[in-house]
């Protein structure tokens, strides 16, 4: 069941604390991450959403843009609204391709002077290969030097607050900058499941006893990618590669939200067309959260049918430890995608009904400043 | 009669001419935390080296596949309202069929539980 990982294949600096806590490893966009710990998936879930979850993420990738009016040069590649940004607030947009298909999703962050990007992991290098191609006279950094942390759920901010004084009193999506052993550690007030938490951008060098460190206060346990994703899952939360790929768009993700006024009117990304008709006259097909009936988990891939024809496919599926029972989400037909609607889930030959449902599975608990 | 065992880490017990079936608490290890198991149906025919069942995980599916050919005379209810007790005890409460064997000279292919022991341990 085990075999040699490639010779290629990257650690983050937090890798041997990760094997000194029993964590079973899985290769992921090129690093050996851990999917579990001792305590295994269920377990790190549910205490992710009660008391403090640790993650290391520093496999995504994080990129500052500098000079040149980052932000008015960034809005030709999103349709997010980044010139209404204030320093120190940030939001959640994508790059879109000219058929308003998702390149990748990303977080946004204005600084003073600068912009500070975090990607994904799998996308980073076709992410910054396309910064340097289209922002001629932003000068664009990768900051591969530093690590990335999150620590999530309701005790995570109280935690975070000890090492970190003033973390408390950030807004939720917003930045700052800390000092820690005397050295600067960047940190937003956001996550990736639905709980209360700050992600840590932190020096590769003081990632490891910066990590300890938080461990080190009872509430805090290390969360594999395992749970990371069934914590996603439940918060209604896309996946890059599986809610959102070049052949979606973010109309049709129920990402609406991400894109302002303005820039709905004005338009000036790649597929603004087509993002702009979809507004207008809705999207043949839409993202949506489906419940099974039953106790079988419906994966990715899964077909979904409505009175015996395929209306659509799960693109994310499986079992949400706090609902505590199968969860999916997939995109059907705009006719079916009414709360309430009964559908069919085709699993190993056989179907399965289920219903369409509002997201989240489980109620978001972001923090109200 | 003791267990015997598979290199896809299922383990058997016979009582006169009827496999009682399951997955070995190695296997459950590396699944992790087991929250559904589809078992065959009563009377179905299944045949040795052939899926049988599918066990999911929080994380995947996985295909389970029988030690031995014959037909399901009974499943183990108890694993739809409490899947994990896969997890808590797979080479006992944890099992998923009993199928009467076809051909009890198939047992013969299967290891016992020293050399399966010794086939694990060159797997980490």
């Amino acid at each position: 069941m085990s075999s040699s990982p490639p010779s290629d294949i990257r650690r983050t600096p937090l890798y041997s604390l990760h094997a000194e806590l029993g964590a079973k490893f899985v290769p992921f966009a090129g690093y050996d991450m851990p999917v579990q710990y001792k305590a295994g998936i269920m377990a790190e879930h549910r205490h992710t959403r009660a008391a403090a979850g640790l993650f290391d993420v520093s496999h995504m990738g994080q990129v500052v843009l500098h000079e040149a009016e980052p932000a008015l040069a960034l809005e030709r590649l999103v349709p997010g609204d980044l010139q209404a940004l204030k320093p120190g607030a940030m939001r959640y947009t994508m790059f879109t391709n000219e058929n308003g298909g998702v390149l990748d999703d990303l977080m946004v962050l204005r600084r003073e002077t600068d912009l500070f990007l975090v990607v994904n992991a799998s996308r980073k290098e076709d992410d910054i290969a396309l910064l340097r191609a289209s922002l001629g006279g932003v000068r664009i950094e990768y900051l591969e030097d530093r690590a990335l942390l999150a620590l999530q759920g309701p005790r995570a901010v109280a935690v975070a607050n000890r090492l970190l004084p003033g973390v408390a009193r950030m807004g939720f999506m917003t930045g700052a900058n800390f000092i820690w052993n005397g050295h600067v550690i960047f940190v937003t007030r956001s996550g990736y499941t639905g709980e209360d938490g700050v992600e840590l951008s932190v020096p590769n060098s003081q990632a490891d006893a910066f990590a300890r460190g938080l461990l080190a206060h009872p509430e805090v346990a290390p969360i594999g990618l395992g749970a990371r994703d069934s914590l996603r899952l439940e918060a209604g939360l896309c996946l890059y590669g599986n809610d959102l790929t070049p052949e979606t768009t973010p109309i049709e993700a129920g990402l609406a939200w991400t894109i302002s006024k303005r820039r709905r009117a004005a338009g000036g990304f790649p597929g603004d067309a087509v993002i702009q008709k979809q507004l207008a006259s809705g999207p043949a097909r839409k993202r949506v959260g489906i419940k099974p009936a039953g106790r079988a988990p419906a994966r990715d891939h899964t077909k979904i049918l409505a009175g015996g024809a395929e209306v659509g496919e799960i693109t994310s599926g499986g079992f949400g430890p706090s609902v505590d029972g199968p969860i999916a989400m997939g995109y059907v037909a705009a006719a079916q995608a009414t709360n309430g609607t009964a559908l069919d889930l085709e699993i190993r030959g056989k179907t399965h009904p289920a219903t369409v449902v509002p997201l989240p599975f489980t109620a978001h608990r972001y923090a109200k400043i | 009669m003791s267990l015997k065992y598979t290199k896809e880490h299922e383990w058997v017990r016979v009582e006169d001419d009827v496999a009682t079936i399951g997955i070995t608490n190695y296997a459950q290890e590396q699944l992790g935390d087991v929250v559904f198991v589809e078992l065959p149906e009563i009377d179905a025919e299944v045949e040795a080296g052939n899926e049988f069942a599918v066990v999911e995980s929080v994380k995947a599916a996985s295909e389970v596949y029988s030690p031995v050919g014959g037909t399901v005379v009974e499943v183990n209810e108890d694993l739809a309202a409490k899947p994990g007790l896969v997890n808590e005890d797979a080479e006992g409460e944890g099992w998923f069929v009993k199928i009467k064997l076809a051909d009890p000279d198939e047992l013969d292919e299967l290891m016992d539980a020293r050399a399966y022991k010794a086939y694990v341990d060159t797997l980490s």
